[in-house]
């Protein structure tokens, strides 16, 4: 499959219906394998990583799940096109400065990915719409558990799955859900949210910043152990965590909307006056609007079948994503701004303003607390 | 504030974790922050990050000369990179990594996953030992006729393939 024919299409995660999608963007499952006695990708040399390369390579392809697949070495991936899959959460911002001895295999439906010789040997991952951890540790566990028969995945009875950095070890297993909360960051309770997850040993991180300063709005939550639990026990004490931040953003949102419609009213407004009428807007700006207008269609504010064009805009308008578009290898970040500027503006074109009478208040629950 | 890597630049990327029971602020800068790749949220790196620092010292208990005969890997490269040569080091440097393990993880023993491969070679091993430690038995209270039974199931399960 072709480079152009992945980028054609976005992603299932982005796509697709899953659980709680309104505030759970995605759940991702990747876990980490490595080949019995043979160095790790970073202390391999160039002749013994080409070597694991042809042999996980090989095995991934021949995979059921990557029937129809995108399957590339590195070194034949222009640092655009590397960054077009990074920002599709295909592979790490690591896996992009490789070169020489790496590779990448993706399905089609961009729902299965397996960065060969990152860290490890193999880091697979899943990826899917909305709260679907479960789901997700299952069809990556499916494609482990068809791969050990062809590799000879390093184990050890005590530790687990051997990885190159021992705070990987055991399960070799990073789950994770991206979570959009304006209501939480609006509120000044983001922060508290993220002391309280921490202090239980999972991380919470802004998608590209942190705390207050996360852009769009959107936080990873994720497990920080990998050794001592279960698999399952990881993902349920993550879902426990993901379940309360969920209440406890519907609560904000309610609250905003009960106690302050008329900041709520002004800030949509705000938002979708910029972004229908900018000549220019940086990548933060389009991010932060278009996490307002986000929440606006949860609230009925806007037609619900503006939901995949203002979802999709989250990835086009990412640098590499622009540029690709546009069929340019270089480009001045003011270019970048014009042109994201008029792609937002000709997306919105039919998008109507936001008619506040629509406004869904809902009550908050009364069992929660902050 | 200055950042804790480089020690030079503005830090402007501020993590926070408790681990333990035990807070670890760590503040980067920009460009600190996109080499330890913090800004991949579901990256490995920033468990390494925090966790890592201070404890790539640990390995030291193991003598300078002690190398890992499958990949040439020392205690001086862990200490430089923070990562391990090869799955065999795990074994190699077993003495340093295990208190590592403790402080870093929930638990120092692995519940989760087996590869079916490595549960079904166990499984035969022990299977195969309990046969031979019976044949033994057989043999030492002369009783040839269970002693030759017992040899040809070992030679049986012997034969099959892993
Ligand atoms: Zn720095
Ligand atoms: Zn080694």
């Amino acid at each position: 499959m072709k480079f152009s024919r992945i980028i054609a299409n976005s992603g299932e995660w982005l796509s697709g219906d899953g659980p709680n999608r309104q505030i759970v963007v995605s759940s991702r499952v990747r876990l980490a394998r490595n080949i019995r006695n043979k160095p790790f990708p970073g202390w391999a040399k160039k002749a013994e990583r080409l070597e694991v390369m042809g042999l996980v390579k090989t095995a991934v392809e021949a995979l059921p799940e990557m029937e129809e697949s995108y399957s590339e070495p590195l070194e034949s991936l222009s640092p655009l096109e590397k960054q077009v899959l990074v920002e599709r959460h295909l592979i790490s911002r690591e896996h992009a400065a490789k070169a020489v001895g790496s590779a990448v295999v993706t399905n089609a439906r961009q729902s299965l990915s397996v960065m060969i010789n990152e860290e490890d040997h193999l880091r697979m991952q899943a990826i899917c719409c909305g709260l679907q951890l479960g789901n997700v540790f299952d069809m990556i566990n499916r494609v482990d558990s068809e791969l050990e028969s062809s590799l000879d995945f390093a184990f050890d009875s005590h530790l687990g799955y051997l990885t190159a950095c021992p705070s990987n070890v055991g399960t070799g297993m990073r789950a994770s859900a991206m979570l959009h909360l304006p209501a939480l960051v609006m509120s000044d309770q983001i922060n508290k949210i993220i002391n309280s997850v921490n202090k239980i040993g999972l991380a919470v991180r802004g998608l590209h910043g942190e705390g207050t300063e996360a852009m769009g709005n959107l936080f990873q939550v994720s497990n920080q152990t990998t050794l001592g639990e279960t698999e399952e026990e990881i993902i349920g004490r993550l879902n426990r965590v993901i379940e309360q931040i969920i209440e406890h953003e519907q609560n904000a949102r309610a609250l905003l909307s009960q106690r302050k419609p008329v900041t709520l009213h002004d800030q949509i407004g705000r938002a979708y006056g910029i972004l229908c009428h900018a000549f220019s807007m940086s990548s933060k700006e389009a991010l932060n609007l278009l996490s307002v207008i986000k929440l606006g269609i949860d609230l009925d504010v806007f037609p619900e079948a503006h939901r995949f064009p203002v979802d999709e805009l989250f990835i086009e308008t990412q640098p590499a994503h622009l540029q690709k578009g546009a069929q340019v290898q270089k480009m001045s970040s003011e270019e970048r701004d014009t042109l994201r500027a008029t792609i937002i503006r000709a997306k919105l074109n039919q998008m109507p303003g936001p008619d506040m009478t629509r406004l869904k208040i809902s009550v908050p629950t009364a069992t929660s607390k902050q | 504030m200055q950042c804790d890597v480089c020690h030079a630049k503005e830090a402007t990327v501020f993590l926070t974790q408790i681990v333990d029971g035990k807070m670890q602020k760590v503040n980067l800068c920009e460009s600190c922050s996109k080499e330890k790749g913090v800004n991949d949220p579901t990256g490995f790196a920033l468990a390494d990050l925090l966790l890592g620092i201070g404890d790539s010292q640990q390995i030291e208990k193991n003598p300078a000369s002690v190398k890992c005969p499958v990949c040439g890997f020392t205690q001086a490269d862990f200490k430089k990179t923070g990562r391990l040569g090869c799955s065999h080091c795990y074994t190699v440097f077993d003495d340093g990594i295990a208190p590592m393990l403790k402080n870093m993880h929930k638990g120092t023993a692995h519940t989760g996953k087996t590869p079916a491969k490595f549960h079904m070679t166990r499984q035969r091993g022990e299977k195969l030992k309990s046969l031979q430690d019976n044949l033994s038995k057989a043999v030492a209270a002369e009783e040839f006729e269970k002693a030759a039974e017992l040899r040809d199931q070992i030679r049986l399960l012997e034969a099959e393939p892993v």
